[in-house]
């Protein structure tokens, strides 16, 4: 409570009973939304979306990377306490983990909708094919989302009231060992995530060594900006402790807004540059297609430039917004990592060549269907409902008040 | 052919491998293959095993067109059996790439990772989907209705399509083009081969010398799709 009497700004959620109804109200609408679509997608398949034999994967498998990506980075993030004991980050140690598993979750939840046989999905497990990346990659995260669940539940313990200094070394000790297990299976699973993609030789446009890093880097942007964001809208307490650590997580995020540029340029500007060769032509679709707004307005703009800007001002909600774009936008990359690999025919001709007319499943055009968008929603309104729920009852935050006087008063 | 057909169907299976020999030069386009095939498969809109190309080449009036019918290359190195999280795509003995629907998760990796596009995916769409069904007309859509809902053979099982909370597969798995391996076991040829009005499809065993496809798939104008990706087709095109 000492904290909370140095409040800075209200938290928009507490700013009183009228913006929580507002955000309950959306989170309602969502739901509702989101849960019709996905009861349809339950009862009909996969009649109402819009991808195709010929792009096969669209706005579902985009949302699953995009999500995956977020739980690796907050992972990785809350690696930074557990394995690297960097202190001024240790207060979002059990909130990255928490966060790392919710949109774990919805990547699964998201990629479930996807199969054409979702009855079938544990085949995976029982009769894994090691040849395929797609084995490897369910099986990683898998292990990973044993573990990930078993260091929340010790990080949180340690949260508890009373420990002793000889038990929270144990604690820590522990929590070395699980995060220096886990550091390297976040990197395999989520760079076995883009070589999943760049291992596909038919796809030109994926099949580049860059691919896993690029995933890797994303996920670390992603992860952060939207641990950010939490921090800075969901927090607490709003003291200097939270404003140096808004201050701190941006800055990351700013340099890994800079790494992430490094690489897209890398990506597009090596097999584009002579203007001759079949990515190139992928790429202009990209830059300068009929989704160009994608990667200039979105990424470009909403996603770089924009948050560039705010993540270096010194206003921290200022910050928080900015980061909170990050992750939004990231989508976006996602789409424009996906789709372009599967919008070019591999043979000539082969878009003429045998029309649906029923459900134009064999195009080379794609935009997600309003169902897809409203099942991805459904699934962001569940993610929502459970971080509430995680931040109701689980002790995530330092310094909530209910949990720990000690770290309270740091 | 047809004793060619015979005379492998009496060696073990492991000792065959079909093969398949398009002469272009023949071709014209009448997509009569990829009808036969259609209806042969029970294919419902969406599903297609064997869509013709018809390119044009060169520019007014010096122009020609070019047909190229697409089956499944059946690969002897298959991208698409590698990328199988279940396995549910193999290789049979006979050099067939064959998919076990009863375990195919319909995650559509395969489908990406052909290089030829040869597989599609079975939304659970009807033929008579958009059609004003129940109305009398000359076409009489009631006795349309069900089409893709007659059993299949495909692999020579029985597959009834049903959509619901539960597909019944072939629905929401990933589909292609088997050599007719089902007509194979009873005796009888492709269904394109058969409807081929231009006798420019050939099907026979490749291991066999003596086999017509062995003789035209040796023959110096031969060549196969996208040789370089290292997939070794199985279907061979004369140009």
């Amino acid at each position: 409570m000492t904290a909370n009497a140095q409040v800075g700004r209200p938290m928009p959620s507490a700013a009183g009973p009228a913006a929580r109804y507002v955000v309950f109200a959306v989170w309602l609408l969502a739901a509702i939304v989101g849960g019709y679509a996905i009861a349809q997608r339950l009862l009909l398949g996969e009649r109402l979306t819009a991808y195709s034999s010929y792009i096969p994967w669209g706005l579902w498998v985009s949302a699953y990377v995009f999500f995956i990506g977020l739980s690796a980075g907050a992972f990785l993030l809350s690696s930074l306490v557990y394995v690297f004991r960097l202190r001024q980050f240790e207060p979002i140690g059990p909130l990255a983990l928490f966060v790392a598993v919710v949109t774990l979750a919805m990547a699964l939840l998201s990629i479930l909708f996807d199969l054409g046989h979702m009855e079938r999905f544990w085949e995976v497990y029982l009769r894994p094919q090691w040849h395929s990346m797609m084995a490897w990659m369910v099986w990683l995260y898998t292990a990973y989302f044993v573990l990930l669940v078993a260091e929340l539940a010790v990080a949180l313990r340690r949260r508890s009231p009373g420990r002793s200094p000889g038990q929270l070394q144990r604690y820590d000790r522990v929590l070395l060992v699980l995060g220096s297990v886990g550091v390297p299976l976040a990197v395999a699973f989520h760079g076995g995530v883009g070589a999943l993609f760049a291992t596909v030789v038919a796809r030109g446009y994926w099949n580049t060594a860059i691919f896993p890093i690029l995933f890797l880097s994303g996920a670390l942007l992603s992860g952060s900006g939207l641990l950010t964001a939490i921090v800075v809208f969901v927090w607490p307490r709003r003291d200097g402790a939270w404003r140096k650590l808004v201050a701190d997580l941006a800055r990351i995020v700013v340099g890994l807004i800079l790494l992430e540029l490094l690489l897209e340029f890398a990506e597009l500007s090596i097999p584009a540059w002579y203007q001759v060769g079949p990515e190139s032509s992928l790429i202009g679709y990209v830059l300068f297609g009929p989704y160009w707004y994608v990667f200039w307005i979105v990424y470009g703009l909403f996603g770089v430039a924009v948050p560039l800007v705010l993540l270096t001002r010194r206003d921290t909600f200022v910050r928080g917004i900015g980061a909170a774009l990050v992750a939004l936008t990231f989508l976006a990359v996602r789409l424009d990592l996906v789709i372009p690999g599967l919008v070019a025919p591999e043979l000539r001709g082969l878009e003429r060549a045998y029309l649906d007319p029923v459900g134009g499943r064999l195009t080379y055009v794609y935009s997600p269907s309003l169902f897809e968008w409203q099942v991805t929603l459904g699934v962001v309104a569940l993610g929502a409902a459970v971080f509430y729920l995680g931040r109701r009852f689980l002790p995530l935050m330092t310094g909530a008040g209910e949990v720990e006087p000690r770290e309270t008063a740091r | 052919m047809q004793r060619e057909l015979e005379r492998a169907l009496a060696k073990p299976i492991a000792e065959r491998r079909w093969g398949m020999v398009i002469d272009t030069r023949k071709c014209v386009g009448c997509v009569a293959c990829t009808v036969g095939c259609s209806l042969e498969n029970k294919l419902p809109p969406g599903v297609v095993y064997r869509p013709m190309t018809d390119t044009e080449i060169g520019t007014y009036p010096n122009v020609t067109r070019r047909f190229i019918p697409r089956p499944c290359m059946q690969c002897d190195n298959p991208p698409c059996v590698a990328v199988c999280p279940v396995g549910a795509t193999f290789k049979r003995p006979d050099g067939i790439v064959a998919i076990d629907y009863n375990a195919c998760i319909g995650c559509r990796y395969c489908i990406t990772a052909c290089p030829y596009q040869a597989r599609t995916f079975d939304f659970g769409a009807d033929w008579t989907d958009n059609a004003a069904s129940g109305r009398p007309a000359a076409l009489a859509l009631d006795g349309a209705t069900g089409y893709e809902h007659l059993v299949g053979f495909e692999y020579g099982e029985k597959w009834t399509r049903a959509e619901g909370v539960i597909p019944q597969s072939p629905v929401g798995n990933a589909r292609k083009c088997t050599f007719c391996a089902h007509r194979l076991e009873k005796g009888m040829l492709p269904m394109c081969a058969t409807t081929c009005i231009g006798r420019a499809t050939f099907f026979g065993d490749l291991n066999d010398p003596t086999s017509l496809v062995s003789e035209l798939a040796a023959s110096s104008s031969s060549t196969r799709l996208k040789e370089d990706l290292g997939t070794r087709p199985k279907v061979f095109y004369l140009l």
